[in-house]
């Protein structure tokens, strides 16, 4: 067996949290993110397909899914950054009793606003939302969800039916959206207690009627704290934004290879910037072209640009699962992904050059990146401990430079808005 | 008396002992494996899923036989029999 190795960490590092088929591994650089110290591997032999990075509380606290295929999963946590890490005597995620139904994956771990520290969530397979409200010590099942008629009727895609998006409203502390595969995107507005699906103008092109009221894959959505109503969306062929909480969507691919994808990123500073990469199709679900590209928009889907500075563009057939694309919260921003073949990529300047950080990893299925020392949840505006300059300014001086750089980097087919072929 | 042969993941939770005895009376499968959760209790959960139902992956036998294929959980347990709890041939 490899032995584990161990990475130290002070504020101001950036960690990027590195969860795979086979173990769970944490990468560490200090803030100009050029040089990269390894620790792990964590949980060899276990699956771990959700990480989340905490900085609510006194220290800092990693969680991570883990799933053996013979003894089941646990969530577990460390406050020294994978030195040790809790292993709950009794499953901390599980179904009661009553509902017949038993946990086979846990596929998203969400730490809730800043203003709820003890609050965290977990999506899981078989769907169903999770709730703690005491920094994960007990968990218990979001009846409102779980009950909903709409449940019976979901389907499992090709990952099997999970729930594996959270996004609590930055603004709105009664409101949260998360997301399905196969049921589509469903809201609260009531804290969870009702939910309604959300998904006029996705498609479904696996079913008869292409526009259902709900039952779309969805693989991902984001929005930035700044814009809660906008939301972006990744869909099982389809790229979408509503502008209205997702009460409708509109189809935003506009220039990308293919509209079929996974991961999608939200920009930290920028609500117009979202990061994805276009898959070939759900039938050969690789990079189209053998070509490994990152497309990014800046102007909220209206264009998207490849970004492929660093990254193979021969003979690259490469797929980035949903949940295996992150961004740190540094200006300029890092943006990281790693692929089933057990890549990972980091962009230390909002993408437009990149490098491999690690490589020869189990497929990797979470990445998760977090600047140690800063106070991020799912709501709340990011706060840093650390005596840097003035995010503000900062944001503004990156966001000059970049578009500088934009201007010269980005090809002319970039700025076409041709739609993609529909692939079959 | 019966006794449990417990795999090395397990032991974490058994304080690292690979054989476990039981000297209460039980007649089936499921009272031995309750004697153990109490015992042990951390050993319950990686062993059965929360409907109590034995993990696909896991296999429990009786002496040389599986318990699927003798009843599960309710399959007869006699004085002095052995119960191997032993990981699936599986992976990925």
């Amino acid at each position: 067996m490899v032995a584990t190795r161990n990475v130290n960490v002070k504020d101001g590092d950036v960690l990027v949290m590195v969860g795979t088929m086979k173990g769970a591994f944490l990468l560490r650089a200090n803030g100009a993110r050029k040089r990269w110290d390894v620790g792990g591997p964590y949980f060899p032999g276990h699956s771990v397909y959700a990480m989340a990075f905490d900085g609510r509380g006194k220290k800092p606290k990693l969680w991570a899914s883990t799933n053996s295929m013979h003894w089941g999963g646990v969530l577990r946590s460390s406050t020294d950054f994978g030195r040790t890490w809790t292993n709950p005597e009794s499953a901390n995620v599980k179904f009661p009793t009553e509902t017949g139904a038993s946990l086979n994956q846990i596929w998203k771990i969400r730490p809730g606003r800043r203003e709820e520290p003890g609050t965290l969530y977990c999506g899981v397979e078989p769907a169903a939302l999770f709730e703690s409200q005491d920094d994960g010590e007990t968990w218990t099942l979001n009846r409102g969800l779980y009950d909903h008629p709409h449940r019976a009727l979901w389907q499992p895609g090709g990952g099997g039916l999970c729930l594996h998006t959270i996004l609590p409203d930055a603004t709105n502390p009664q409101r949260m959206f998360v997301a399905i595969s196969t049921g589509g995107v469903y809201r609260t507005d009531d804290g969870g207690h009702t939910w309604n699906p959300r998904n006029h103008g996705v498609r479904a092109d696996f079913l008869p009627g292409k526009h259902p009221e709900w039952g779309q894959c969805v693989h991902k959505i984001v929005a930035h704290p700044s814009r809660p109503e906008r939301l972006f969306l990744q869909n099982h062929w389809g790229l979408y934004r509503s502008d209205n909480g997702g009460d409708s969507w509109q189809d935003i691919a506009n220039g990308v290879p293919s509209d079929f994808g996974f991961a999608m990123a939200m920009h930290p500073h920028d609500a117009e910037t979202v990061y994805i990469v276009p898959i070939e199709s759900d039938q050969f679900r690789c990079t189209p072209e053998g070509k490994l590209r990152v497309y990014r928009t800046r102007n909220a889907g209206r264009s998207w640009e490849p970004l492929t500075r660093g990254l193979p563009q021969k003979e690259a057939l490469e797929c980035v699962l949903r949940d295996a694309m992150s961004v740190d919260h540094q200006n300029p921003a890092g943006v990281y992904f790693g692929t089933r073949s057990g890549v990972v990529y980091g962009s230390p300047d909002g993408g437009a050059s990149w490098s491999k950080l690690i490589g020869g990893l189990p497929p990797v299925v979470t990445v998760e990146a977090a600047v140690v020392g800063e106070v991020r949840s799912s709501g709340g505006r990011r706060k840093t401990n650390s005596a840097k300059a003035s995010p503000r300014r900062a944001s503004v001086r990156a966001k000059a430079k970049s578009a500088r750089s934009s201007k010269r980097a980005t090809p002319r087919h970039a700025k076409v808005g041709r739609r993609p072929a529909k692939k079959k | 008396m019966i006794t449990f042969q417990i795999p090395g993941y397990l032991r974490t939770f058994t304080d690292g002992r690979g054989r476990v005895q039981v000297a209460e009376p039980v007649t089936t499968v499921r009272e031995a494996l309750e004697r153990l959760w109490v015992a042990h209790p951390g050993v319950r959960d990686r062993v059965v899923d929360e409907q109590g139902q034995v993990r696909q992956h896991v296999n429990v036998f009786v002496g040389d036989e599986s318990i699927r294929f003798t009843g599960g959980l309710e399959t007869p347990v006699a004085d002095g029999a052995e119960i191997w709890i032993i990981p699936a041939v599986s992976g990925g």
